[in-house]
């Protein structure tokens, strides 16, 4: 898709995030400079080593966090201390909240807007229908698995119909098979929505078959040290590993990234195999 | 950053003094002594030989009821940890007798065992012995059983088992519940003594009541307080030496 | 029930079986202990007689009054422990010592100061019940897991808003234990200063009760108040238990 058609959804400009030293220590540069236009519409994700700024990244952006120097859009307007309306966010570890039923989960948004009691139940059935948890609408999280719940997580964010959607290594906590389901979850979610999408995840794998666009991010502080288009068509899932391009992708991100990885251990690079 | 905590101690604690001293001033001696002359007073009591007899009289019946509750409630505690079965029977009902209020059943342990001293050890037994109990089942339970299984690769006898894998694998645990136990026990004597008896500082706080002896009465209780506060704080050096070898 | 509920039954059955046997045969005195069946009919009789309904209710208005001030107080006062930074830095050490004073020392002095009514009563019951409120309320503002405020924020929920929607309900349970312990430990206070010294309440009526050598209503007494607290202590853990099953993992 040519980049002249394609608008803005959120513009990062020159963004860095210092955390003061403390106790006579120096401070620590944990991300920046960052530039970056997120397009409407599209599926980005962004991979790195442990400890880059990832996550950080996605909390700047969120406006749940403030720059130390740069600048933040979304949708035209700066974003500075408060989530903006449109956004939502699903975080890394489970935040379903353990008191309330799954269908109480999905609708806690809606009871903040002033949306009356039938559009409030309306909105949160679709959603809890939408995210295949029809049946256990009544439940608790716990009685749950760990993927239903990162599913109850996003169905929560759903009902307040974002156009953009962070997404912060929301599967690292699940097993293998279910990521890759997961994954395909994703995106007919994207398809069916039309939000844009940003997924922070540590799996190649896992960015190069789902995304648009793939940033690979260096170890601390983190900057994007490139941005792989896939060319992948609208209509995929989890089986497009079968294209050859999957493992060209994979390998070239493997190749940007395994000395920064290896950085973020604490290794240098040592004369291995050729 | 002790030293800091020290400061703030060292701060909270003149605070608590001043703020002593004030209420005296508001309120008049009828009704309080100000800090110093109750340190004063306290003193001078501990010296005087009159007091030694109740004094010592409370001590005793404090240490008694503390061996007992130790004793029973540690190895109670350990012989039923030990016994899977017995545990899983009897823990759930240990701790709903423990909510029982103990006060409730202090007029029948008067009635078993009369006015005299074992009336008092009793009832402060009575208070420490469930929950060192309580804690002990619970220390041997929760021994990680990795410990036990590398003890036997390891081809220890039961005995070096025991000393070696157990013991100190269980301790830590024990020890919280014996600081436990020894406020419970410390409580469930001072009560014993506040009614209906005849000798120990309990009692002569309630003499000094009707008398309205403020001084006396003031004095007393800081000498309880102080006790309390002492060995608490040494024990709880102990429990955290303890815990931070296992961490 | 389990097959272990049933023996914990049967032990306390069984117990409760061999107490009557050996009243009954006399190897347990009449003056020492009358049989449990007597006992049960004692409480009866006094509870339907409404002889003690003024000392019943002396005694439950102030252990109602003592649990209100120790739960309310306790909660602040944990809140503001949790706040503010160097109030946590002073007073946490203290806190987990509290527990070494046993608060009843006090009574005489604060008999002195208030004179021989409740208010003396309720301040100890306070001083047992207020702590551990408070210890419980820190640990569970302590325990809320950071993740929820965030998605409070992404939701934008404002800050009060966020205090009754997320914070409250996720520090629930432990604020519950709070309260068990703040009830247990009410009950605990005013009985005890009942019977050292009291004009009048269930713990005075036991006391007196047992000073005029009446067995039969001072067990009476003491099963109806056991029966009370029992009452009290099971619903609150039953609900309490429930509250947590609800949220296990």
């Amino acid at each position: 898709m040519p980049d002249a058609t394609r608008t803005v959804h959120a513009r990062v400009e020159g963004v860095t995030r210092v955390y003061p030293g403390r106790g006579g220590q120096p401070p620590v540069n944990a991300l920046g400079p960052i530039d970056l236009d997120l397009y409407k519409g599209e599926f980005l994700s962004i991979v790195g080593p442990s400890g880059c700024g990832k996550s950080t990244f996605l909390e700047l952006l969120a406006g749940l966090a403030e720059p130390t120097k740069g600048t933040i859009e979304f949708e035209g307007r700066a974003v500075r201390g408060q989530v903006p309306d449109g956004v939502g966010v699903v975080f890394q570890e489970d935040s379903s909240f353990p008191w309330l039923t799954i269908q109480d989960n999905v609708a806690f948004g809606l009871e903040n807007e002033g949306v009356d009691p039938a559009e409030i139940k309306r909105r949160a059935d679709f959603a809890v229908r939408f995210m295949g948890l029809a049946d256990f609408a009544k439940s608790y999280p716990a009685q749950l698995s760990g993927g239903m719940r990162q599913r109850v997580c996003i169905a929560r964010t759903l009902v307040l119909q974002p156009r953009l959607i962070l997404l912060d290594e929301p599967f690292a906590a699940l097993d293998q098979q279910t990521r890759l389901l997961m994954g395909d979850e994703l995106l007919r979610l994207w398809r069916e929505t039309g939000a844009t999408i940003l997924l922070i995840t540590h799996a190649l794998d896992e960015a190069a078959m789902l995304s648009d666009r793939v940033a690979a991010m260096s170890a601390r502080p983190g900057r994007l040290l490139e941005i792989i288009p896939t060319g992948w068509p609208v209509a995929r899932d989890s089986r497009i590993v079968e294209d050859a391009r999957f493992g060209a992708i994979t390998a070239r991100l493997w190749t940007i990234l395994r000395d920064e990885s290896m950085k973020a251990i604490g290794r240098t690079e040592s004369k291995g195999p050729a | 950053m002790k030293a800091r905590q020290a400061l703030y101690t060292a701060g909270f604690i003149a605070a608590l003094l001043i703020l002593w001293q004030v209420i005296f001033l508001a309120f008049g001696q009828r009704v309080l002594t100000p800090p110093w002359a109750t340190f004063a007073n306290a003193w001078n009591m501990l010296k005087m030989p009159d007091y030694w007899p109740d004094i010592g009289e409370s001590i005793r019946a404090f240490l008694i009821a503390l061996l007992i509750a130790f004793g029973l409630g540690t190895l109670g505690g350990i012989l039923i940890g030990t016994w899977r079965a017995c545990s899983e029977v009897l823990e759930p009902l240990l701790v709903n007798i423990n909510t029982v209020p103990k006060v409730a059943l202090y007029p029948v342990i008067l009635l078993i065992f009369g006015l005299g001293i074992w009336a008092k050890v009793v009832f402060g037994a009575l208070h420490g012995v469930i929950p060192i109990m309580i804690s002990s089942i619970g220390a041997v339970r929760n021994v990680n059983p990795i410990y036990v299984r590398c003890g036997r690769t390891m081809h220890l006898t039961r005995w070096q088992m025991l000393r070696r894998v157990w013991v100190p694998a269980c301790i830590p645990e024990i020890f919280s519940g014996l600081r436990l136990g020894f406020s419970l026990t410390l409580l469930g004597t001072i009560f014993g003594e506040f009614f209906a008896s005849q000798k120990g500082v309990g009692f002569l706080l309630m003499n000094a009541i009707d008398l309205r002896n403020i001084p006396t009465i003031m004095s007393l209780i800081l000498i309880l307080v102080l006790f309390a506060v002492l060995s608490n704080s040494a024990l709880l050096a102990v429990d955290r030496k303890l815990h931070r070898r296992q961490a | 029930m389990t097959r272990y509920g049933w023996m914990r039954i049967g032990i306390v059955a069984a117990a409760g079986l061999i107490l009557e046997i050996l009243c009954r045969t006399n190897v347990i005195p009449r003056l020492i202990m009358i049989p449990p069946s007597e006992m049960l009919a004692s409480a009866w009789k006094i509870l339907a007689s409404g002889e003690i309904k003024g000392d019943l209710y002396f005694s439950l208005i102030n252990i109602a009054i003592a649990i209100g001030l120790s739960v309310v107080g306790g909660f602040l006062t944990g809140l503001a422990i949790y706040s503010v930074p160097l109030l946590r830095a002073t007073l946490e050490p203290f806190l987990t010592s509290y527990s070494a004073v046993p608060p009843i020392v006090f009574y005489p002095m604060l008999i002195v100061i208030f004179g021989l009514n409740r208010i003396p009563q309720i301040i100890i019951a306070v001083m047992f019940g207020l702590v551990p409120m408070a210890i419980n309320t820190i640990n569970g503002l302590y325990r809320i897991r950071p993740v929820f405020s965030k998605v409070g924020r992404t939701h934008r929920v404002s800050a009060l808003a966020s205090v009754f929607r997320i914070q409250l309900p996720a520090a629930a349970p432990y604020l519950f234990v709070g309260v068990t312990l703040a009830v247990s430990y009410s009950v605990i206070g005013v009985i005890s200063t009942e019977f050292i010294l009291s004009a009048s309440g269930i713990g005075h009526q036991i006391s007196f009760a047992y000073d005029n050598y009446d067995n039969r209503t001072m067990y009476g007494l003491v099963v109806l108040l056991l029966v009370i607290a029992t009452l009290l202590n099971s619903t609150l853990r039953y609900y309490s238990q429930r509250m947590l099953q609800r949220w296990a993992r």
